[in-house]
């Protein structure tokens, strides 16, 4: 059975980049623009791992994380942030809310693959 | 009764009153001590033998003209309240130790004036003493069955034991502390006991004589108007008498004050102000039981005995003569406790003058040099023991010399014309602030040499030459000098005589004298105070006029000297934290001088305390201009205070805002981190594009399809532009914001300006085929950085585009003439701005939570330029409200 990722990210340039690298990795990509697009997808779609962007418009990566963890139906969805905030504070704030990985951009794209088959296989 | 059955007696009641003061100063604290009722009872010291025996004298022989010398205390008591109580406050503030001490501190602790008025305590006081030492060996006469003896000698005269008994207590209970401000408890409890024996046995020999020899009042008064002159004794005397009784009445009002003993216990022995409240009234009620009986008595004894040749003694006469010799001695020692209580008192008083006052100051200060605390203290007392002795021997003398010519009556007014000589310093001095140390020199000395031409030189010559020639025929046989009728006053008697003269020449001249005079600074000081009681200890601390430098060393070195090394450090430790000076200060201060000045007093007497404290002070001599520069400067100090109360309301006004300030900056610099945190997020974003998609066309060269290598190059294109772009916003946005742009200002068309940004957008506009119209076509030329309003008038038209439907889309820009102003508007029929998005879209890096639009075009900052390029212009710029279509966003530039 193929593995669903959920891109959420509000630019399309990175969105894009991801989605051609996890395609190619054979997984089923699903795009979000922002927390509620990705929260709206995963009223029909349980993915083995949502990458999620931090500062969206609207509802932003933290408000989605804990839906994801109030969500019953989501609890093996791995969450993997990925984000321009790299302080310390940041990560901690991120891991502590229940994230399984916490990834920086810029990102090498074959780091981001390696870190998300590690998680979901 | 037998001689020495009398002395067992005397000695054995000594003995209890001994006992009785012993307790009292033991139990110094117990409510026994310190009551209303003892301070009131210590108060009827003013009734001496005087009173116990010469009231009945007078009765009998001049009929109710004892009564005045009762009636002054009586009219003085609902006074007190206010005048005593002044009194009492000042001489506690002061530690003051006598009524000398206490005039001669109202006019400037000036020590010639306390000399002064000790003197004339003295000359009136040792007549008075020696009148209870008469009283006292007349009724020993009376009482012993040896009338018929009399002493010839000192040696075996009983009296003089009696003086020398009543030294002896004076000086061990007077003299238990070197402070003469100190109470003396014992002698007070002593006092107070004798003053409820004395009318306690006055009271029943009162009873035995109206209700047991005779048949009560209306019995005596039957019988005695029937006999010859009576009319005369119970009747006032027209004009005459009426002078007589008013001068009689002030003399004991003045006495109730001034008389060294009643200013000793009514004053210096005042535990508690309040207690006055209730001495207001029961004292005058004393005074009245006291008097109850003296004209039945004196009645009684004269149908009785007939003579009134010893009327004085009626009390003792009439038991004695009906066999009651218990009767007798009860009342023998009622009469002996007024002497003993008077004597004692008096003493005290006076030993504590002539020490504080003129031994101490005029000769004996030097002697105080060494530095011994305890030696000096037993010097003191010493000087207080051989007073004491001294006066109660001097007292025995002038009995042995004149008392014995003299009724107790005419000695006790002579006495009160005396002391009332301190009568105008002291109340005028009370309440009038212009009074002033030489005139109240000039007032007592010509008031005591009226008093001694009027009234003592007549009786000494008497008594010597026994001719009257003096009181005859005047001096030089000069008849408007005539002692008793100077100027022609002949209606008077002679005490009243005597006191009108001299009362009025000494407030004459001490009202005139210090009319013409003006006292130091010091006085000035000093009167302020005592007049103005209620500014009293602000006045008295701050004694604003004095100048002057001291060491605080050299003036603990004079405090040990007295108080010994543990009590002055202790004064000037409290002193220091009292005004919270550092301990180890090294200038006194007036404060300090003061301070000091009152600690010795009570010591050594106020005018020997400011000439000690003088000693290490180089005090100057301040004249009447620099007074008034200090006073003036005090008055400075005020409003310099409150300068002072503004400038620290500035100040905490000044600090809040600096607070809010720095709470500003803190606000500033956290906004300069979210700043460079939303930077580096917003530069990081386009990296990562670009990063991402070069990564991938590198990897992936032979596998990726040709349109899909099209679009990530395309992306990276896009990225590096909004990177480019976002990093000149920056730069642009960083220098508005620090104030860093140095506008280029020149007066243009700001219509060829509008044209030339619509000009510059055409092509955008033109692929979104959107329409831009440049709707007034007048020239108007203000003053404005063309560059910068290109930049705004951009930004503003590209959002506008952006914001636009395509095709449909249209765009105005108009502009209309303010009062100081153009105000330029951009105008369009895209989705509009949310209302709650009106405050914030100027923010930098604002985004509309109903933004939709794709994101690499904005940079989140073109508005915040905006802003900050119209503010720089003085111009404002805003989105106008209550647009239903579109967007209009307004701002202004001012003409100049």
């Amino acid at each position: 059975m193929k593995k669903k990722i959920l891109i959420v990210d509000d630019e399309p340039n990175i969105v894009m980049s991801l989605e051609y690298t996890f395609k190619k990795q054979d997984f089923e990509v699903y795009i979000a623009r922002d927390g509620g697009e990705a929260l709206e997808i995963l009223k029909h779609h349980i993915p083995n791992v949502v990458l999620l962007d931090i500062m969206m418009p609207n509802v932003d990566g933290y408000q989605t994380l804990k839906h994801i963890k109030n969500t019953d139906s989501l609890k093996d969805t791995k969450v993997v942030f990925l984000t321009a905030k790299n302080k310390a504070s940041d990560i901690e704030k991120g891991l502590k809310l229940g994230a399984d990985k916490y990834l920086t951009k810029p990102f090498s794209v074959k780091k981001i693959v390696s870190e998300i088959l590690g998680l979901v296989t | 009764m037998n001689n020495y059955a009398l002395i067992a007696i005397i000695v054995l009641y000594l003995a209890v009153l001994f006992y009785i003061a012993f307790l009292a100063e033991k139990k110094r604290q117990s409510k026994w001590v310190n009551n209303p009722y003892v301070y009131t009872l210590s108060l009827a010291v003013f009734c001496s033998a005087w009173t116990y025996y010469g009231s009945i004298g007078i009765a009998a022989n001049s009929g109710i003209n004892f009564l005045p010398i009762y009636l002054g205390p009586v009219i003085a008591a609902p006074l007190w309240i206010i005048v005593l109580r002044k009194i009492i406050r000042i001489s506690k503030q002061h530690k003051i130790s006598s009524i000398a001490d206490f005039i001669s501190l109202r006019y400037g602790n000036n020590r010639f004036l306390g000399a002064l008025v000790t003197i004339v305590c003295l000359f009136g006081t040792l007549p008075y003493i020696s009148l209870q030492l008469k009283a006292v060996s007349e009724t020993f006469a009376i009482m012993s069955d040896e009338s018929s003896y009399i002493s010839k000698a000192v040696i075996d005269d009983s009296t003089f034991y009696v003086a020398l008994l009543l030294a002896i207590f004076a000086t061990f209970f007077g003299t238990q502390n070197t402070d003469a401000s100190e109470k003396h408890k014992g002698i007070i409890a002593s006092v107070a006991f004798e003053s409820v024996l004395k009318l306690v046995f006055f009271l029943i020999i009162g009873v035995y004589i109206t209700y047991y020899l005779f048949d009560g009042t209306s019995d005596i008064y039957n019988k005695i108007s029937v006999t010859d002159n009576f009319k005369q004794l119970t009747t006032l005397g027209g004009l005459e008498d009426g002078f007589n009784w008013f001068f009689m009445i002030s003399l004991s009002f003045m006495a109730i004050f001034l008389l060294p003993r009643q200013f000793q216990v009514s004053v210096l022995e005042n535990n508690r102000e309040k207690h006055l409240k209730k001495a207001i009234w029961l004292f005058p009620l004393y005074l009245l039981l006291f008097n109850v009986f003296v004209i039945f008595i004196a009645w009684a004894g004269k149908l009785t005995v007939g003579s009134t040749q010893n009327a004085e003694y009626y009390t003792l006469l009439l038991p004695l003569e009906n066999g009651n010799s218990f009767l007798a001695t009860l009342v023998f020692l009622g009469g002996f406790s007024a002497v003993i209580s008077m004597v004692i008192v008096s003493t005290l008083a006076l030993s504590t003058m002539v020490s504080n006052n003129l031994i101490i100051p005029y000769g004996f200060l030097d002697k105080f040099i060494k530095n011994q605390p305890e030696r000096n203290s037993k010097y003191i007392k010493n000087i207080r023991r051989i007073s004491i002795f001294t006066i109660i021997i001097s007292a025995y003398f002038f009995y042995v010399t004149f008392s014995k010519e003299l009724s107790l009556y005419s000695i006790g007014l002579i006495s009160f014309v005396i002391i009332s000589q301190l009568a105008p310093s002291f109340f005028i001095g009370l309440f009038w602030n212009r009074g002033f140390s030489k005139a109240a020199i000039i007032g007592i000395i010509i008031g005591f040499f009226i008093t001694v031409y009027t009234l003592i030189l007549p009786f000494i010559l008497q008594a010597y030459t026994g001719n009257d020639d003096f009181t005859q025929y005047g001096l030089f046989g000069i008849s408007v000098l005539k002692p008793y009728a100077l100027f022609g006053i002949d209606f008077l008697s002679a005490p009243a005589h005597a006191f009108f003269w001299s009362m009025s020449l000494n407030v004459m001249s001490y009202l005139v004298s210090s009319l013409i005079s003006k006292g130091n600074y010091r006085e000035r000081n000093y009167a302020e105070m005592f007049v103005d009681s209620r500014n009293f200890t602000s006045l008295q601390d701050s004694a604003l006029v004095w100048k002057g430098e001291a060491y605080v060393a050299d003036i603990k070195n004079v405090l040990v000297r007295f108080l010994g090394e543990k009590r002055a450090t202790r004064a000037l430790t409290i002193f220091f934290t009292k005004y919270k000076l550092p301990q180890d200060t090294q200038l006194a201060d007036a404060r300090l001088i003061n301070f000091s000045e009152k600690l010795l007093t009570g010591s050594i007497g106020s005018a020997s305390a400011k000439i000690l404290i003088a000693s290490v002070v180089k005090e100057e001599q301040i004249s009447l201009v620099e007074v008034l520069k200090i006073l003036e400067e005090s008055k400075e100090n005020i409003v310099s205070n409150k300068v002072l109360l503004e400038k620290s309301n500035e100040l905490s006004q000044l600090s809040s805002k600096l607070k809010d300030v720095n709470e500003e900056l803190i606000s500033k610099d956290k906004q300069k981190d979210e700043f460079l945190d939303t930077v580096a997020h917003e530069l990081k974003t386009p990296i990562t594009g670009i990063r991402a998609a070069t990564e991938l066309l590198m990897d992936e060269d032979d596998n990726m399809p040709k349109e899909m290598k099209a679009q990530f190059l395309k992306n990276i294109l896009q990225d590096s532009d909004r990177l480019g772009r976002l990093i000149h916003n920056i730069l642009d946005f960083e220098k508005l914001e620090t104030g860093r742009l140095n506008l280029d200002k020149h007066y243009l068309d700001i219509h060829k300006t509008i044209a030339k940004a619509i000009n510059s957008v055409s092509q955008i506009a033109a692929k979104k085929e959107v329409k831009i119209v440049n709707k007034n076509i007048h020239a108007f030329k203000i003053n404005y950085d063309e560059d910068r309003i290109l930049q705004v008038l951009t930004n503003l038209l590209s959002n506008a585009i952006k914001f636009c439907e395509p095709k449909t889309g249209k765009i105005i820009v108009d502009y209309k003439l303010g009062n100081q102003f153009v105000e330029i508007s951009v105008i369009d029929n895209g989705k509009g701005i949310p209302e709650e998005d009106h405050d914030y879209i100027f923010d930098k890096f604002y985004q509309s939570k109903h933004q939709n639009t794709i994101k690499p075009q904005g940079s989140g900052l073109g508005l915040a330029i905006t802003k900050q390029i119209i503010e720089k212009h003085n111009g404002k710029i805003w989105a106008k409200k209550g647009k239903k279509n579109g967007a209009t966003l307004v701002f202004t530039i001012p003409f100049k």
